[in-house]
């Protein structure tokens, strides 16, 4: 029996900094997908929110929120919160609904509103918290993704201008897409330039936070054919695993981690056990990927991410971007939406972003963006405290 | 000098040795896994139940697995020097516990003059200065 669930709409509020209350975005987001789905908000079954924990009360209950923002018509609502991952495990929560046969249509949505700056810990001396920990310490999060990057350069031969390879090529990519916030085409130049955050990553190696909404319309496979819409893109496979004890890479928001005195080390690290998941369910394997959508933190990051959804070899990615493997017009072209680094981090809306643009890519609807025949698509993402997703679609 | 009295930043997270000082961490009984920051409750390995755990000084020796370098001021709870001084960051593998233990390193030395491999070990250097006291912390020193 097949697992799988029909993407019939889907929906995006442009990134940016606006400055408007999350509630606005998720409504706008959540309109386009009921629209491009050509069906009733009334016909929606379930809600499932991503939460924000930026923005009070009504952002840990977003499924309400927006719910009742679009209008009380009865239907269920759940809310999850999973940090980057939020998206996914909203949309998981959709999926098993839909598969279990109590819904047939839910709307899957996330927005947030973000404050300016670095992202800061809760006051007082809270020692107990990790969090608190390392702020205290002075390691912020460019800290980690630098010790990545620089662990790839000492280790693997990977040099600044292959990070700023992926930058350009990313604000090439994202140049005309109408849901991002920077729309730059950044040159090499332009990022050896710009100012040194955390040795080797500069100012336009990192990624910002922004405001943003996306939404997604799924239902059963039943639904969609008497929508006339059987062929629809498909969600073929939610991965949303946790780590492995012993993780042998520091991650945020820990000072250390743990020790494999006794565990050992894991045949995967956290990020490539993500995908291992996802291929299992969808039955497809990384020569059948089209598209990727990929979490680029960090640029260098991007290139850590090639190895963990097994395009090439570890050590290998910084060739992929060289040879422009995953540029437009590449074998396997990579955040073809212009990644993180035309968007910045809505947090909750970000995972659900990575889904809308490889549905646009699946259906031909990607425009300027377009992959020429894409078939199968791939995000993947991780967030803090053991949160990660990687979603495969397919047409 | 300050005539200050010197306390730890983190209580109870390092001794306050200052020749040969030593992270505080803790170590499983059952099954001999490290932690730090201590943990004295429930074991994490998931092939253990134990809730038996000793105290026990780490490794102050170790490898730089990576590091970077902090080019501006972080947020609160960080207390910056005025004017702001770009410190270095490493971490750092311990061989019998392996693990990673991040942390800044010595004043004065430059992201360009460490590597990958690099042996370091533990010093306490000041992090910030209270009306009070001085609060020292673990950092990292290539060893000469």
């Amino acid at each position: 029996m097949s697992n799988d669930i029909a993407i019939l709409g889907v929906g995006m509020h442009p990134w940016g900094k606006w400055g408007h209350n999350f509630v606005d975005y998720g409504v706008h987001a959540a309109r386009a997908a009921i629209a491009d789905a050509g069906i009733d908000w009334k016909d929606v079954g379930f809600v499932s929110g991503a939460a924000t924990m930026r923005n009070g009360y009504p952002g840990y209950v977003a499924g309400a929120t927006f719910a009742q923002a679009l209008g009380w018509q009865g239907a269920e609502v759940n809310t999850s919160y999973a940090a980057c991952a939020s998206g996914s495990q909203a949309l998981a929560a959709a999926r098993t609904k839909i598969l279990s046969g109590e819904c047939e249509v839910a709307l899957v949505v996330g927005a947030d509103t973000t404050p300016k700056g670095f992202l800061a810990p809760a006051k007082g001396y809270r020692p107990e918290d990790p969090d608190w920990v390392r702020f205290y310490l002075g390691i912020t999060n460019p800290t980690y993704f630098a010790l990545y990057a620089r662990r790839r350069m000492d280790v693997y031969g990977d040099t600044e201008e292959d990070f700023g390879l992926v930058k350009v090529k990313n604000s090439e990519h994202g140049f005309t897409n109408p849901n991002a916030r920077y729309k730059k085409k950044f040159t090499l130049d332009d990022v050896a330039q710009s100012a040194m955050v955390a040795d080797p990553l500069r100012l336009l190696n990192v990624c910002a936070t922004s405001d943003g909404g996306a939404a997604i319309i799924v239902c059963s496979m039943d639904y969609a054919k008497k929508m006339g819409k059987g062929d629809a893109v498909k969600v073929a496979a939610i991965s949303t695993v946790t780590p492995t004890f012993a993780s042998e890479v520091v991650e945020m928001p820990d000072i250390a981690t743990d020790s494999a005195a006794a565990a050992g080390v894991e045949a995967h690290r956290f990020r490539a056990s993500l995908p291992v998941k996802a291929y299992e369910e969808a039955g497809v394997g990384p020569e059948d990927v089209s598209v990727a959508e990929v979490y680029d933190l960090s640029s260098a990051l991007e290139l850590d991410w090639y190895e963990d959804l097994q395009f090439c070899k570890r050590g290998e990615a910084a060739q992929l971007v060289r040879e422009g493997v995953t540029k437009l017009g590449g074998r396997l072209p990579v955040n073809t939406s212009g990644g993180l680094a035309c968007f910045g981090e809505a947090v909750p809306a970000q995972a659900l972003a990575q889904v809308c643009e490889l549905t646009w890519q699946l259906r031909g609807q990607a425009g300027d963006r377009q992959v020429d025949n894409a078939k199968v698509g791939i995000t993947a993402n991780q967030g803090l405290f053991g949160h990660g997703s990687s979603v495969i679609v397919k047409r | 000098m300050s005539a200050k009295p010197v306390n730890a930043a983190i209580e109870g997270w390092h001794t306050l040795d200052t020749d040969k000082p030593q992270l505080l961490g803790s170590r499983c009984d059952s099954c001999g896994t490290y932690y730090f920051p201590k943990m004295l409750k429930y074991c994490r390995n998931p092939g253990c139940d134990s809730s038996d755990f000793s105290e026990v000084p780490l490794s102050r020796t170790g490898k730089i697995w990576s590091y970077t370098n902090a080019c501006y001021k972080p947020p609160e709870p960080f207390v910056a020097d005025d004017p702001f001084v770009p410190y270095s960051i490493a971490a750092v593998e311990l061989a019998e516990e392996q693990m990673i233990v991040l942390g800044q390193v010595v004043k004065g030395v430059d992201v360009d003059q460490l590597k990958v491999g690099m042996d370091v070990e533990l010093v306490l250097e000041t992090l910030h200065e209270t009306e009070e006291d001085t609060k020292v912390t673990w950092k990292w020193k290539p060893v000469a």
